[in-house]
């Protein structure tokens, strides 16, 4: 039997969250990085501390989705105060609660110092990390329960679902989104609003739309932590998606990888059901729309759309032929409209804030915000938001706080495996769609690798085609083969046996792999090789042709000698797995070349700086 | 029969729009209780008691109630910040419970300082 929504008000009221005497929220990070640095522990003694001190019916612990600032985590923002407390253990906790919410005082040592810097900023807004973002797709990101839709419609949630149909005719919507400028958020940079328009005006029946969630490339995790965070953000994009072009049915296409956003996205999905948000006759508009969740299994080549189309068929995971097009004939040979998680998260802010204001943030070409999870040799590893024509450098150093331990930034990897590298001198380039394209990388789905002086350039692209390698389907030949040769070669040049002649071999193949690849993924595959030998050529030259490795990254490049600052100490030749090193005590020990495995665990140890790394 | 009207939806939005305000920091006016050793053993808990049901009794979600430690003035706890959005913040002292319901009639919900009790406006000096 339906539940009456008085019935169901009342209930919400036992819940918790709408009693009105709390006078403090502690929002807990629950995405995955926090999770997996004991968030969820950090939660559960926070609100045990909390009644021990009689103060759990003014304080509320909310667990939230991903704060952003990962490499902080587990992370607690106190509000309304606007206090960021960071890396909390379990033994800080009955401290903070005693300090903080019994006595008023706010606990210094818990709250954030900028590398570099000794003094800490106690409030949240005032963290260059944060201030500097701007957002529209993480709108909600720490200020809600992504289990509770009330939080969400609490935040102007379903909202913009409400101005669509009371105010708004399918191509009212399809012009307004076509106006805003948004584009693709998965990579390819396509227009929205005309993928939409091509969908709606395509004939066929029943039509469907899909949420694109196979966020495959490595280090990169927006879309997972959009769907942990605010899982009813895409939930009502896709509803309005869905008024736009006639659709009545939709999934959300996952991978089985992703558990916690999984499991946060069904039980949205569940509570719009209860709320009437999805099924038969939407809020009384006489709209029917219901979603499902289908889990793949994590093959990279399923983020392509038509393999994705094939896997929710039930059939191997592997791209066709366009056109026909989606749009055209998609799932079941209907017309279908695919979008990325991100994209679908910006449809209800645009509709409820305008096209003009969309349009009003970026550049010519690119409107609106992106996403990007900063990864690799950065400080402030994490997730943030900024705003298009924002330049690398303002990403990697005002927000990333630069690169750790003193190091120099040495490029930047962007748009994954199929993306390429730009070089530190390139820092000024805007993020842009075609900026970005300009310098041979891509825009892609935000993933961003910082890279400093001791990452080798071959190795890293060695590193991306090995995974695009492992990853391709093996329909077409020359991904397929021409993957692997690449390689080879790849694996020969780091191991000191490159030849005269190899750059130019990869290169060709490069070529020839672009061009004869039918999908997405073998047509930029090569790209993070054409990249680094565009912007690095140099490295490549000085391991082929003087079989050095200029980072000092490649083992089977390096070698490790002992000088004349050795005080004997003998610490080197005990932590040697291969006993390689010998020496008198209180005499310069020497490393056997013969024996040396080259693992660099004597360079570690040395406190004396008297073993050279060449 | 649709499960949620238009109307039912946006009344569960005014329900939650407290906590909304609450983490957005975007209420309207604050009330710091001063909660040092001093202000709790002069009776800042029930201050902050009393304002906890105030609040809630006006039905207002958009005031909001929090801590900070000793203002510094010990022999005139317990004491209150009052600041209304755009105004300069007035500390009250020397509070009891009938006190602290006057300061937030007149102050609070109808912007007119309570001159008699209050202690001093404005914020002591950035150093």
């Amino acid at each position: 039997m339906v539940k009456s929504w008085k019935n169901m008000l009342s209930q919400l009221e036992m819940r918790g969250n709408l009693n009105m005497e709390f006078r403090s929220h502690l929002m807990v990070c629950a995405g995955t990085g926090c999770v997996s640095n004991g968030a969820f522990n950090v939660k559960k003694l926070l609100e045990e501390e909390i009644k021990k001190r009689g103060l759990e019916k003014e304080i509320l612990v909310v667990a939230t989705g991903c704060q952003g600032f990962c490499a902080q985590g587990p992370i607690v923002v106190v509000q309304p105060d606007d206090i960021f407390y960071q890396l909390i253990s379990p033994e800080d906790i009955p401290f903070l609660v005693e300090e903080h919410f019994l006595k008023g005082r706010p606990v210094k040592k818990m709250m954030y110092t900028p590398p570099g810097e000794k003094t800490q900023i106690p409030r949240m807004s005032e963290i260059g990390f944060f201030n500097k973002q701007r957002l529209i797709a993480l709108r909600n990101k720490g200020l809600i329960d992504a289990e509770q839709i009330d939080d969400y419609i609490g935040r102007e949630g379903y909202n913009a679902l409400i101005k669509v149909l009371q105010t708004m005719s399918p191509d009212d919507i399809v012009s307004e989104i076509k106006k805003s400028g948004l584009r693709g958020r998965g990579g390819g940079g396509f227009p929205t609003g005309l993928k939409w328009e091509i969908c709606k005006n395509s004939k066929g029946d029943p039509k469907y739309i899909i949420c694109n969630a196979d966020e495959g490339d490595p280090g990169a995790y927006m879309d997972r932590s959009i769907i942990e965070s605010d899982p009813h953000s895409v939930i009502e994009g896709m509803l309005i998606g869905a008024l736009a072009i006639g659709a009545h049915e939709g999934v959300v296409y996952i991978r089985t990888e992703y558990p916690l956003a999984i499991k946060r996205l069904e039980s949205a999905i569940e509570q719009a059901r209860e709320y009437g948000l999805l099924g038969k006759d939407i809020l009384g508009k006489g709209f029917d729309f219901d979603l499902r969740i289908k889990q793949g299994a994590g093959a990279f080549v399923c983020g392509e759309e038509t393999a994705l189309m094939a896997s929710i068929e039930g059939k191997r995971g592997m791209p066709n032929k366009r056109p026909p097009f989606p749009a055209e004939s998609g799932l079941w040979g209907k017309p279908t409209n695919i979008n990325n998680v991100e994209t679908w998260a910006n449809i209800p802010w645009i509709i409820l804030n305008g096209a003009e204001r969309f349009a009003s943030i970026g550049t010519e070409k690119s409107k609106g915000t992106k996403v990007f999870s900063l990864v690799g040799k950065i400080n402030n590893t994490g997730l943030v938001e900024v705003p298009m024509g924002i330049t690398l450098k303002e990403i990697i150093f005002d927000i990333g706080g630069g690169v750790p331990n003193g190091k120099k930034f040495k490029a930047v990897q962007m748009g994954g495996p199929s993306g390429g590298c730009i070089p530190a001198e390139l820092g000024d380039t805007i993020i842009d769609y075609d900026s970005v394209n300009a310098t041979g990388a891509i825009m892609g789905s935000g993933g961003m690798v910082v890279m400093d002086e001791t990452t080798c350039m071959v190795d890293v692209a060695k590193y991306f085609l090995n995974f695009t390698q492992a990853e391709s389907c093996g329909k077409c030949t020359f991904c397929r083969i021409g993957t692997k040769r690449m390689l080879e070669i790849l694996q020969r040049i780091c191991d000191g046996k490159g030849e005269e002649g190899d750059i130019e071999k990869l290169q060709e193949l490069a070529a020839q792999i672009k061009d004869s690849s039918l999908c997405g993924l073998g047509q930029t595959a090569p790209n993070p090789v054409l990249t680094t030998i565009k912007y690095f050529r140099h490295e490549y030259e000085a391991h082929i042709k003087d079989k050095k490795c200029p980072a000092k990254s490649c083992k089977s490049l390096v070698t490790y000698d002992i000088n004349d600052k050795c005080i004997g100490c003998g610490a080197c030749a005990r932590v040697c797995p291969t006993k390689a090193i010998t020496g008198e005590k209180k005499q310069k020990h020497i490393i056997d070349q013969a024996k040396c495995i080259k693992c660099g665990a004597c360079y570690d140890t040395c406190k004396f700086n008297s073993i050279d790394k060449n | 029969m649709p499960k949620l009207s238009i109307a039912d939806l946006e009344e569960i939005r005014n329900k939650v729009k407290k906590s909304t305000i609450l983490r957005e920091g975007s209420s309207v006016a604050k009330i710091t209780v001063h909660m040092g050793t001093c202000g709790i053993a002069a009776g800042a808990r029930t201050i902050m008691d009393t304002v906890i049901r105030i609040i809630e009794e006006s039905k207002r979600n958009d005031i909001i109630v929090t801590t900070s430690g000793c203002a510094g003035f010990c022999s005139k706890e317990p004491m209150v910040t009052v600041e209304i959005k755009g105004e300069a913040p007035v500390k009250y002292s020397s509070l009891n419970e009938s006190k602290i319901k006057k300061i937030f009639e007149e102050h609070v919900l109808n912007g007119k300082i309570v001159e008699e009790y209050a202690l001093a406006i404005g914020n002591e000096r950035e150093p």
